[in-house]
């Protein structure tokens, strides 16, 4: 079909005539002498005088199916073809499921069978679309066809009929006269979602979440644990550059685990005493250049425990933020606005290190209630 | 001593010639010493390679001392006390003289935020014996014990190990990932066990290490396992793109897919002709 956008806006504001059809199928030889150009000038826009005129349409072109029987039978081959291979594709895809079963352990014959299962259905319906499409572009009925634009606006006749036609309904329903019906229907409608959103509300979780952001499962005297076995760190085990990923004693028996690690995960590292800055007030936070952070970002909550032991940055792999652990975790690049929460240590009578207390803030991203967010 | 006694007897059927009562004690006590020292002197060399000991079968400490001086003192020290240009190899071990010479990373091509995996410039008997001489002037981490090597292990438990410790920087599929300023985890594909190993315990450049009371040796050869599991074994998901997450997936579905759309669209709209 040629495109055959044209402007008609000039005919229609005028609010007449000018013999145009509105919607004709000709063939676009037949056109090209009718070819419009603008008799009103389009509001501001600049008409030159010396504008290329419209070149109509070019000729029609036949297709070789039109002209030569032999390339319409050939075509029609074609297109049951592609229909057959719908059918195999389908059939394909249902022999591969029944003659290589998935779930036999064997992750190489389950990677073929649902690739040969994906394969067939595929082909199935892509045979049914490339089918039908080229049925439709080389052997149905294809003569150029010339649609003129509709006009957004509706003819003067027409609109007033739809204006008559809403206060008949008004009348006859008396919904502007009838206002105590009215009024309470709107109020019903009203109603009727309340039990809902009530429902959803209770879905929310019965203790204060706020309580749930601001504490983890650290306690004063809690043992740090490797992840996953749960045993117990000596602090002579971590050597100098070491990386220890730490969980409380206790997760692993915990109901909700995953939740309690989601906020718990402390990254453990071991540097040179002489390369950490402690600030007043964390003396006493880590033990012999062992320091512990969260590994919770406190950009959107990542897991950072990308260590580099040489510079002593953590990076977050989400969003590149970096940070210092030699400066308490200070953000040195990237979104993240504070630095890592660090978990106070020490080191009990046995030898192993033990939490102070719990994390003096809320570990992980920010969020209204915070103070200092 | 049970092999011994058998073997002993053979000669007196042949022989007619008297023997002395003690004789049998005296060859079980010869053969009682012999398959002792034996075994002695075969797992005093396991132990030595896999402790901190600096003696390594076979590599000769003053042929390394050579090539350390050659190749090596100009950044490290002709003591091994390293300079502005190098870290001091005090306290290394042999391991890591295994990894970073025997990857290629050592000597440094260039001075670039990271040394690199590149072809090794030293033959096997070369590296042995760099990590023989580095070895014997200060203990450290040796040479890990055959045993640990095999990839015979859990391979499930060494993912799990892989998935915490390490995937963070490596990927979990070992790809490997960028780190910081330039740095890089490399790809863990095609890794010997022995550099494996290696790698965890001494910590190479930015690692962190993974002693044996992080990660014990039994679980160190899970992870190897692990590896070694994904070199030999195809994606059970079909292509695995590389397996470098969203940013390679998405590439191949903007190419790929998105082109194919763009083709199909094209065809439905232009004129059969």
């Amino acid at each position: 079909m040629a495109d055959t956008i044209r402007d008609a806006s000039g005919t229609d504001s005028a609010g007449e005539d000018t013999g145009t059809e509105r919607e004709t199928g000709v063939h676009s030889t037949s056109t090209s002498t009718e070819v419009e150009t603008r008799s009103e000038a389009p509001g501001t826009a600049v008409v030159r005088p010396d504008a290329i005129p419209n070149p109509g349409f070019p000729p029609e072109r036949l297709r070789v199916t039109d002209l030569d029987p032999r390339e319409e039978k050939k075509a029609e081959r074609a297109v049951s073809l592609w229909f057959g291979l719908g059918i195999f594709g389908a059939i394909a895809a249902v022999a591969v499921y029944v003659a290589f079963p998935l779930g036999n352990g064997d992750p190489d014959v389950n990677r073929w069978t649902t690739f040969g299962i994906g394969m067939g259905i595929a082909l199935g319906l892509l045979g049914i679309g490339f089918g039908a499409v080229h049925w439709s572009k080389s052997l149905m009925e294809g003569h150029d066809l010339v649609e003129q634009r509709h006009t957004t606006r509706g003819s003067e006749e027409t609109r007033a009929r739809a204006v008559e036609v809403f206060s008949l309904g008004n009348k006859e329903s008396g919904f502007s006269r009838r206002k105590m019906i009215r009024n309470s229907m709107i109020a019903a409608l009203v109603a009727f979602p309340l039990p809902g959103i009530v429902l959803f509300r209770g879905l929310a979780p019965r203790e204060d979440p706020n309580e749930l952001l601001k504490f983890t499962m650290w306690k004063k005297g809690t043992r740090l644990t490797r992840d996953p076995s749960g045993t117990p760190i000596k602090a002579s085990e971590v050597t100098i550059g070491s990386a220890f990923h730490v969980i409380p004693e206790g997760l692993n028996e915990t109901e909700d685990r995953l939740e309690e690690k989601a906020k718990a995960a402390v990254l453990l590292m071991r540097l040179r005493p002489q390369d950490l800055t402690i600030s007043s007030g964390r003396e006493s936070w880590s033990y012999d250049g062992i320091v512990a952070y969260s590994k919770i970002c406190t950009h959107v909550g990542c897991p950072v425990a990308l260590y580099e032991q040489q510079t002593h940055h953590l990076l977050c792999p989400c969003h590149q933020s970096q940070f210092d652990i030699t400066r308490e975790a200070t953000v040195i690049f990237g979104p993240a606005k504070r630095p890592l929460p660090q978990l106070p240590i020490m080191v009990d009578d046995q030898g192993y290190l033990v939490a102070r207390s719990d994390f003096r803030e809320p570990v992980g991203p920010s969020f209204w209630e915070r103070e200092n967010s | 001593m049970v092999i011994a006694s058998p073997r002993r007897r053979r000669p007196r059927s042949t022989r007619t010639g008297r023997r002395s009562t003690l004789a049998s004690a005296a060859l079980l006590l010869i053969g009682l010493l012999a398959t002792g020292g034996a075994y002695a002197a075969f797992t005093g060399a396991a132990a030595a390679d896999s402790s901190a000991s600096a003696s390594i079968r076979g590599a000769n400490i003053t042929d390394g001392q050579k090539l350390f001086a050659a190749n090596c003192a100009t950044c490290h020290g002709m003591a091994l006390q390293g300079s502005k240009a190098g870290p001091t190899l005090i306290g290394v071990g042999a391991a890591s003289v295994d990894f970073q010479v025997g990857t290629g990373r050592m000597p440094l091509a260039a001075n670039s935020p990271q040394g690199e995996k590149k072809p090794r410039q030293f033959t096997d008997a070369q590296v042995k014996n760099l990590a023989a001489y580095v070895a014997s002037v200060s203990p450290g981490p040796g040479i890990p014990a055959g045993k640990y090597l095999t990839g015979n292990g859990n391979v499930a438990k060494g993912a799990e190990l892989f998935r915490i410790n390490c995937a963070m920087c490596h990927n979990v599929a070992g790809a490997g990932g960028a780190l910081t300023q330039g740095k890089y985890a490399p790809s863990l594909k095609g890794s010997t066990a022995a550099h494996i190993y290696e790698a965890m315990v001494t910590g190479p450049q930015n690692m962190p290490v993974f002693n044996d009371q992080n990660i014990s040796p039994e679980d160190k050869a899970n992870v190897i396992s692990y590896l070694q599991y994904l070199d030999n074994n195809a994606s059970p998901g079909g292509l695995d793109l590389g397996n470098l997450g969203p940013v390679s997936e998405g590439l191949f579905v903007w190419i790929f897919a998105l082109g194919s759309i763009v083709g199909i669209t094209v065809w439905l709209t232009a004129k059969s002709n």
